[in-house]
């Protein structure tokens, strides 16, 4: 039979359990019995991705009917609990979706570059996209909090897959500080909230407004939660995110794209929804000052970003940036720039992920990893190269691509909540973008290729993931409608405390 | 379950569990000493754990229908005789020595046979049965002077003990005659305070005691008593900074000794503190409600942190664990100190988690030790790929010791900081969050030596991938695996704590 609540149980069960088929057909016994089978250990990956996105489709059809499954009950009162709104949908079917391409990717850039430990690659991801439906679909701060640790821990042996001295020391600064914020900060916020409220329940117009806390304690709360999810990397922990590029291309796109950074900032959007509410958000008098630090976290990470010759470090900064974005519009507090905060981690992610896997194209096909570097290579890699540019426009926000809606929303909302130089900001930040994103574009194109043949000619599964995503960017653009029918219903519940006063 | 023992077993035995929890082992210790072997030894010894363990689930049975048991020895009542008394609070301190007791045995057959030698095995054990009697006598007793006999029954043999470490490091005999010497000190000024006690009240049954001072009201005397009480138990259960002993003792003494001092020793000593504050002196006192705020919640938030600091400096992973068990006697001591039943709940819970953290992670370090000598933090690299299962129980046992979700260490944390909350007191809270962030620091130290690092090269090649005896895997996979399991069933726990925190504290 099934069920709504079976749905929900599944979106966890399903990687985990293609986890278990990965380690298993990768392990050193089943080799020794069939010989080394990597083809039938992807097959695994790649089945698990599939029936993951059909399931999270199935719950996104079903997202505003709120079913809710009891995973344990620790204590009465005390549970690990999932219940389906459509903010966890959304990140669960971007999450889900770009796991399968990303996967794809992985198996061309991992056999191109002749990586090491690809069984421990591929569980450990496994057990990641878990920890990020589990964030995703999570019901509660404390279901949310235990599997934003499960995602920490799970991505450390990917960020130091290389295990060189280089990839352990990024891994130890990804560890401390993320280990080292969500313990200090938002492990103190979570039970704030459970004493403040007597639950971590995440309710629709916001917990903590419904139980009348005061603004005074809700703007300290806020900046613990701001700063204690330290994956939504405001500035000044983004520390980790560009010290993470150690890692292999495909686990950089995972960081950005599919689940780490995007878990952060979905948790920042989901706690200010569903705990705070808006209407709290806009009392609470530490919103205007982090609005602030948001809006200096885009300009000043673009601008860092224009410094980097390393293409990898320059997207990382970018991510920085972007994702400032998210947290910005939380802390606006107007429905139209939530709305466009929940866009940009849908626009974002496709964009960015598309990027990555360029960046990533480029290093198997010819060794190259700096922007001055990679002049003319348009001509040899041309399809790649349009991905690129694709992906490169829909994060400066051009239309008729999926990124523009998510800036527009931002703008209106800004405007909408009186916070106009902050729009200053926002513009100033696309202007930046053209002038980081595009050099590579351009040079790609207008300048002679180079005179030595590629390295390798690069696999298949290397150049079409990308295409599949650039695509996917147009095709969000022309999809705004649904989105928006989908998403505005979150936003537009009325606050009990404008209500009321 | 429970129901099922009972029903099999003969009714004079149920009546007299409360007695035989003690006495049993007490009298298999002498027959251990005169053991032909080290094995038949050890299987005495086995036997009186398992033994233990059996009355203690006879004494769940009986609790379950009754508040309290008492039992008077040899039918000789209360004022007059020494009477047991067991309630929801020293019940579940008797579940943890009991269980912890056990399963160290068990670990013990393979870490004894490398550390200690052949022909002193059998006393080696005997001198562990007077300890284990020793420290269930202090927990079951009723009886003030009792307490007394039991603490130094249980101290006299842990000091042998701990010497008996000598063989791996010479550093043990020192080791043992610091805490020989502190340890003599503690339990003179405890029964220095149960005197001053009889003198005010003329009696040395504990409930009495409660009774009088109720009456009669608190003198110069009954307060000198209580000074002198809470100085010598919080010696014995290393209290900063009282706690000096307790890095050298738990560093040399044998794998199987510190396992099973870190998890029973000081949480006994501190279950005798909270009896006496509780049951003996109220809370409402003004005296010990100030004792409370200034002595244990202040000296707890800064022994936390000190040890931590300290933990994290040190370069031996035994004497690194066990500042950081310093620092964890500090959450219990903030839990205490709040005088409320959240606050006493969360000590309680706090105490019986560590117990199974710290096991763990002693018995992996033993573990460790069988294979390589594990003297400085150095000494971890590479474990995780040598041997990945000992490692990966380190490594459950350290994450929970952090407080990391999924673990029983977050459930403490949790319960500790509502109950901190609750008593609106913010920089302790932050004193909590400081020293979990220390914690996590000390810990990332040694995990990142062995999952980290490549393991040791013996002629030029890396040294084999080997496994520890079953014997030391079965116990320490248990106490790892119990770490989890309690995060997911936190009632057991929880409710044990929250009931007997509401049968001390009664209508309070």
């Amino acid at each position: 039979m099934f069920t709504p609540e079976l749905a929900l149980a599944l979106a966890l069960a399903i990687p985990a359990i293609g986890g278990v088929f990965v380690a298993l057909t990768g392990s050193s016994a089943f080799e020794r019995m069939f010989g080394a089978q990597p083809n039938v250990r992807e097959a695994f990956t790649l089945i698990a991705g599939l029936a993951l996105v059909a399931n999270v489709a199935y719950l996104f059809e079903i997202a505003h009917s709120n079913p809710t499954l009891t995973l344990a009950e620790m204590v009465p009162g005390l549970s690990l609990t999932f219940t389906l709104e459509p903010l966890g949908a959304l990140f669960a079917a971007v999450a889900s979706g770009l796991w399968v391409i990303n996967s794809l990717y992985s198996i061309g850039y991992m056999r191109g570059n002749n990586e090491k430990k690809q069984t421990r690659f591929y569980v450990c991801f496994c057990i990641a996209i878990t920890a990020a439906m589990g964030v995703a679909l999570s019901g509660n701060l404390l279901t949310l909090f235990v599997f934003y640790e499960v995602l920490t821990l799970s991505t450390f042996p990917l960020v130091t897959h290389k295990g060189d001295a280089n990839a352990k020391r990024g891994g130890r600064i990804y560890l401390t500080i993320l280990l080292g914020t969500s313990i200090g900060l938002l492990l103190p916020a979570v039970i704030a909230t459970q004493f403040l409220a007597g639950s971590t329940d995440f309710v629709a117009g916001g917990l903590l407004a419904l139980n009348d806390v005061t603004p005074l304690i809700s703007g300290v709360l806020l900046v613990m939660f701001a700063f204690g999810i330290g994956k939504a990397a405001l500035m000044p922990i983004h520390a980790w995110l560009p010290n993470a590029m150690v890692a292999p291309t495909p686990v950089s796109a995972f960081l950005h794209a599919v689940a780490v950074v995007k878990a952060g900032v979905f948790s920042i959007l989901k706690v200010g929804t569903y705990i705070f509410g808006p209407g709290l958000i806009a009392l609470a008098p530490t919103s205007e000052p982090l609005a602030w630090i948001a809006g200096i976290s885009i300009v000043v990470a673009s601008i860092i970003a224009m410094t980097k010759d390393n293409l990898k470090a320059r997207l990382a900064f970018s991510t920085v940036g972007q994702l400032a974005y998210v947290t910005l519009a939380v802390m606006l507090a107007s429905p139209l720039a939530m709305l466009g905060g929940a866009l940009q981690i849908v626009m974002h992610a496709w964009g960015k992920i598309t990027l990555f896997m360029t960046a990533g194209a480029i290093y198997t096909a010819t060794g190259k990893t700096n922007v001055s570097q990679m002049k003319g290579l348009g001509h040899q890699m041309p399809w790649l190269f349009i991905a690129y540019t694709l992906g490169a426009l829909s994060i400066i926000g051009l239309p008729p691509l999926g990124g523009a809606w998510a800036k527009m929303f931002l703008i209106q909302g800004a405007w909408e909540s009186g916070h106009g130089i902050l729009i200053v900001a926002l513009i100033a930040s696309s202007l930046l973008n053209v002038a980081y994103l595009m050099p590579l574009s351009i040079q790609g194109f207008f300048q002679p290729p180079p005179v030595e043949p590629l390295k390798k000619k690069p696999p298949m599964l290397v150049i079409l993931p990308p295409v599949m995503t650039a695509i996917g960017i147009l095709l969000l653009f022309f999809m705004i409608g649904p989105l928006r029918e989908f998403l505005e219903p979150v936003f537009a519940v009325t606050h009990p405390m404008e209500v009321s006063s | 379950m429970i129901d099922f023992i009972t029903a099999l077993t003969p009714a004079a035995l149920i009546h007299h569990a409360p007695a035989l929890v003690v006495t049993v082992p007490l009298i298999l210790s002498a027959f251990t000493a005169i053991m032909p072997s080290s094995r038949a030894a050890w299987g005495l010894c086995l036997s009186a754990a398992l033994f233990v363990g059996w009355m203690v689930i006879l004494l769940f049975g009986q609790l379950a229908t009754q508040d309290v048991i008492v039992y008077a020895m040899g039918g000789w009542d209360a004022p007059m005789g020494i009477t047991y008394r067991v309630d929801a609070l020293n019940l579940q301190i008797l579940a943890l020595v009991a269980s912890i007791g056990l399963l160290c045995v068990i670990y013990g057959y393979a870490t004894v046979k490398d550390e200690i030698a052949k022909d002193k095995r059998p006393l080696f054990y005997s001198a562990f049965l007077i300890c284990f009697a020793g420290l269930l006598g202090v927990t079951i007793t009723g009886d003030a002077f009792n307490v007394f006999v039991f603490v130094e029954i249980s101290s006299l043999a842990t000091y042998a003990l701990i010497a008996m470490g000598a063989e791996r490091d010479r550093r043990a005999l020192t080791a043992s005659y610091n805490y020989l010497v502190l340890g003599t000190i503690g339990a003179t000024f405890f029964v220095i305070g149960v005197g001053f006690l009889y003198m005010a009240t003329g009696t040395l049954n504990m409930a009495d005691m409660a009774g009088i001072l109720a009456e009669t009201g608190h003198t110069r005397v009954t307060q000198a008593a209580f000074a002198f009480i809470v100085v010598g138990l919080g010696l014995k259960a290393a209290m900063f900074p009282l706690h000096v002993w307790l890095p050298n003792a738990y560093a040399t003494s044998p794998s199987f000794v510190t396992a099973f001092l870190a998890s029973t020793a000081t949480k006994v000593a501190f279950y005798a503190l909270i009896r006496f504050l509780y049951a003996v002196y109220t809370p409402d006192t003004g005296f010990v409600m100030l004792s409370f705020t200034w002595v244990f919640a202040v000296v707890g938030v800064v022994g936390m942190i000190l040890a931590s600091v300290q933990a994290l400096f040190q370069s031996d992973p035994r004497r690194l664990l066990a500042y950081s068990s310093v620092a964890q006697v500090g959450y219990m001591m903030l839990g205490l100190g709040l005088g409320n039943a959240l606050g006493l709940a969360a000590a309680l819970m706090h105490l019986v988690n560590h117990a199974i953290m710290k096991g763990a992670l002693f018995m992996a370090l033993g573990a460790f030790g069988l294979k390589f000598g594990i003297s400085k933090i150095s000494d971890l690299n590479g474990l995780g790929r040598t041997m990945p299962a000992s490692a990966a129980a380190f490594t459950v046992a350290g994450i929970s010791l952090i407080g990391i979700p999924l673990t029983i260490g977050f459930t403490s944390k949790w319960y500790l900081i509502i109950a901190v909350l609750e008593r609106g007191w913010w920089w302790a809270v932050a004193a909590v969050i400081m020293s979990s962030l220390l914690a996590l620091a000390y810990i990332t130290r040694m995990l990142a030596a062995i999952w980290m690092e490549n393991p040791p090269e013996h002629h030029g090649e890396t040294v084999p991938k080997t496994r520890a005896p079953a014997m030391v895997l079965v116990p320490m996979g248990l106490l790892a695996f119990a770490n989890v399991y309690f995060f997911f069933n936190a009632d057991f726990i929880v409710g044990m704590a929250q009931r007997a925190a509401s049968a001390v504290m009664g209508g309070q």
